[in-house]
C-alpha cells in the first residue's frame, strides 16, 4: 500500500488528552470526535486537515488513556498514517486493531519537517520525503500483527477464527 | 544449559498462554479471567463485540462499572449509561454495579474480590494495572480489545522485558506509595518502562499498606508500563481474606529470573513529592513548590480514593479550615469506603473544613464534570494525570500529589508539605 500525503508534525509526548479531550468522550461517532481531533494541542488541525494527510510525531505519541476515541479521531479526520519515534503501548495496540497504520520511525522523524509531503510504502518498507528527496527504512510487523492488518483490524481477524 | 527463570509478569502470561515457558518480545494467545471495562469504554466495546456475533464467553467473567460520568452528566452520557445497562440486563451479566452500589472501577474490582493473584485482567481502561498490587498481571487495552475478549475470552499480548524496582528502607510519616511512584517516575521519565513490566520487590515492599501499593501500581502506566505488579505477601493474604473465596495460584518471581534494568529506590530517603504541569515525570519536593497558589484541591480517584488516603486527609483537615480562595473536593472511591468514612468521622470533618463530599464517580479526574477549571486556574490533586486540560480548560494546570498534601495545600492555599502544616 501506497500513502502519500502532507505532513502534520507535532512534538513528544503527544498524549490522548489533547489527541481527543474526555469533555468529548459523550460519544464515539468517529466523525464527532474528529471534529476535535488535536483541538487541545493545534485548535487548526480539525479544520485544515485534508483526507490523505500523514501526522509525524515525536517520542510516546500516544500515551496517557486507553481511550480507542484517539485513533478513532485521526482515522475519521482523513488521516491515513502516523509516524512517530515511538508509540505509547495502548495506542499501539489500538491502531493496529482498528486498522490505523503507524510506523515507529525512530529518531529519523527529525528528517521530517511540517508540510513536507512524504511517500510512504507499506508493503515495500521504505518512506520517501518527497520535500528533501531523503528514505528511510521501515522495519516490518512481526507476522500475526500482520494478519489483523490484512483482515482490516481485530473484529474481522477474530471473525476468520474458529470459535 | 539452564534455561533463565522467569518474573512474574512472564509467569503468569506463559501460565495463561497454556505454555511451559515466555520469552520476552513472544507474541502470544492468552486466556483472560476478567474484562472491564467502563461506561465510555464500554458502549463502543458492546458495539465490536456485536459485529463478532457470539455470546459472551462467560457472563462472570465481564464487570462493567458505569464510573466516568455518573450520575449522568448529560444526555449523550446517559444514553452511554443506559447501553451498558441494558447490555448487562440482555447477556445477565453477573458484574454490573448501578450508581449507588457503584464506585470507581479500579477501586471497586478488587474490593468485590474480582482480582487475585496470578489472574490475568484485561480492561478497556488505561489504569486497570492498578490490579498488580494483588500479584495480578492487569493490563489497559481499548475497546476493541476489550470487546473481542468479551466475545472469545482470549487476547494477545507481546511478552514485556521487565525493570526491577527494588524498595528498601522504610518511610517516614507523610510519605506514602504516591510518593513513591511519582519519584519513579521522575527517575525513569513518562516513557521509562514503555513496552515492559514494573515489578517491584525488595524488603520495603512489607512497610507498603495495601493502599500504598494499589496507587504504585496504578501509575505504572505514567511510566508507560504495561502492567506493575507487586510481590504476594502476607499483607496481600490478609487484604483477600474476606475478599476472595475461590482457589488462586499466586507466583513468584524466579531469583535467577532476567530484567532489562534495575532501579533501588530507598524509601527512608523519600518526602512529599508533586508532580508539576503537563508531566507525571516534572516531580518536585512539596516543600518548594510554596509559592505556588492553588484554586482548586481534588482528594480522589482510583489512585489515592481509598479508606486510607481518605483517613490521611481528615488527619490533616481535623480541626482546620480550607482556605478561602480554595475550593476542595472529596470523592470516596467506593460506596463501603463512603460509608466507613461516615462511620469513622471522616466524612463530618471533610464538611466541617468546609469542603465538598462528593458521591463516588471519576468526575474531575479526567476533566468530566463535578469540579472543572476554569482557564488560568490550578488544582492539586490526587489523581494520576497532569497533561494539558486533562481537568478543564487547555489553559488550566494540575500539580499531582498525595491526599495528605492535597489537604495540606487546601488549607494554607498554596502548595505545601503535610509537615509545615502539622507543626
Ligand atoms: S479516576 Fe480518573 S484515572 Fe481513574 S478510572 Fe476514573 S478517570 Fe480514569
Amino acid at each position: 500500500m501506497i500513502l502519500e500525503g502532507n505532513v502534520w508534525r507535532y512534538g513528544d509526548n503527544v498524549d490522548t488528552d489533547v489527541i481527543i479531550p474526555a469533555r468529548y468522550l459523550n460519544t464515539a461517532d468517529p466523525q464527532a470526535l474528529a471534529a476535535h481531533c488535536m483541538e487541545d494541542l493545534d485548535p487548526t488541525f480539525a479544520g485544515k486537515v485534508r483526507p490523505g494527510d500523514i501526522i509525524v510525531a515525536g517520542r510516546n505519541f500516544g500515551c496517557g488513556s486507553s481511550r480507542e476515541h484517539a485513533p478513532l479521531a485521526i482515522k475519521a479526520s482523513g488521516v491515513t498514517c502516523v509516524i512517530a519515534d515511538g508509540f505509547a503501548r495502548i495506542f499501539y495496540r489500538n491502531g493496529i486493531n482498528i486498522g490505523l497504520p503507524l510506523v515507529e520511525l525512530g529518531a529519523a522523524v527529525s528528517e521530517i519537517k511540517n508540510g513536507d509531503r512524504i511517500r510512504i510504502d507499506l508493503g515495500g518498507g521504505t518512506i520517501e520525503n518527497l520535500a528533501s528527496g531523503k528514505k528511510f527504512a521501515i522495519q516490518p510487523l512481526p507476522g500475526f500483527i500482520q494478519d489483523i492488518a490484512k483482515a482490516g483490524g481485530l473484529i474481522n481477524y477474530v471473525k476468520g477464527e474458529k470459535a | 544449559m539452564n534455561p533463565m527463570g522467569m518474573t512474574m509478569t512472564e509467569k503468569i502470561l506463559a501460565r495463561h498462554a497454556g505454555l511451559e515457558r515466555v520469552v520476552p518480545g513472544q507474541l502470544i494467545k492468552c486466556r483472560v479471567d476478567l474484562v472491564l471495562a467502563n461506561d465510555i469504554t464500554g458502549p463502543p466495546a458492546i458495539v465490536e463485540f456485536e459485529k463478532i456475533g457470539r455470546p459472551v464467553f462467560d457472563r462472570h467473567k465481564i464487570a462493567l462499572v458505569p464510573d466516568h460520568f455518573t450520575p449522568n452528566k448529560d444526555i449523550k452520557s446517559a444514553e452511554q449509561a443506559k447501553s451498558l445497562r441494558e447490555f448487562a440486563k440482555q447477556h445477565d451479566i453477573t458484574h454490573y454495579w448501578e450508581i449507588g452500589r457503584m464506585g470507581i472501577e479500579h477501586v471497586l474490582l478488587p474490593e468485590e474480590g474480582l482480582i487475585a493473584p496470578g489472574e490475568l485482567i484485561i480492561g478497556a481502561d488505561s489504569h486497570t494495572c492498578t490490579y498488580g498490587a494483588l500479584g495480578a498481571f492487569a493490563s489497559g487495552v481499548g475497546h476493541t480489545d476489550a470487546g473481542a475478549a468479551m466475545a472469545t475470552g482470549d487476547t494477545w499480548f507481546k511478552v514485556p522485558t521487565a525493570i526491577k524496582v527494588e524498595l528498601t528502607g522504610k518511610p517516614s510519616r507523610w510519605v506514602t506509595g504516591k510518593d513513591v511512584i511519582l519519584t519513579l517516575i521522575g527517575m525513569i521519565g513518562v516513557e521509562g518502562a514503555r513496552y515492559q513490566a514494573l515489578e517491584f520487590t525488595g524488603p520495603g515492599v512489607a512497610s507498603l499498606t495495601m493502599t500504598d501499593r494499589f496507587t504504585i501500581a496504578n501509575m505504572a502506566v505514567e511510566a508507560g508500563a504495561k502492567n506493575g505488579i507487586f510481590p504476594v505477601d502476607g499483607a496481600t493474604e490478609a487484604y483477600l481474606a474476606d475478599k476472595v473465596k475461590r482457589r488462586y495460584a499466586a507466583v513468584a518471581a524466579d531469583p535467577d529470573a532476567e530484567y532489562a534494568q534495575t532501579v533501588t529506590i530507598d524509601l527512608g530517603g523519600l518526602t512529599p513529592t508533586v508532580a508539576m504541569p503537563h508531566l507525571p515525570e516534572n516531580v518536585k519536593p512539596a516543600s518548594e513548590l510554596n509559592h505556588i497558589a492553588i484554586n482548586q484541591a481534588v482528594i480522589g480517584s482510583c489512585t489515592n480514593g481509598r479508606l486510607d488516603d481518605l483517613a490521611q486527609a481528615a488527619s490533616v483537615l481535623a480541626g482546620r479550615k480550607i482556605h478561602p480562595d480554595v475550593r476542595a473536593i472529596v470523592i470516596p472511591g467506593t460506596q463501603q469506603i463512603y460509608a466507613e468514612a461516615m462511620a469513622r468521622g471522616y466524612i463530618a470533618t471533610f464538611i466541617r473544613a468546609g469542603a465538598v463530599v462528593s458521591t463516588p464517580t471519576c468526575g474531575p479526574c479526567l476533566g468530566g464534570y463535578m469540579g472543572i477549571l476554569a482557564a488560568g486556574e490550578r488544582a492539586i490533586s490526587t489523581t494520576n494525570r497532569n497533561f494539558r486540560g486533562r481537568m478543564g480548560h487547555v489553559d488550566s494546570e494540575v500539580y499531582l500529589s498525595s491526599p495528605a498534601v492535597a489537604a495540606a495545600s487546601a488549607v494554607t492555599g498554596h502548595i505545601s508539605d503535610p509537615r509545615e502544616v502539622m507543626k
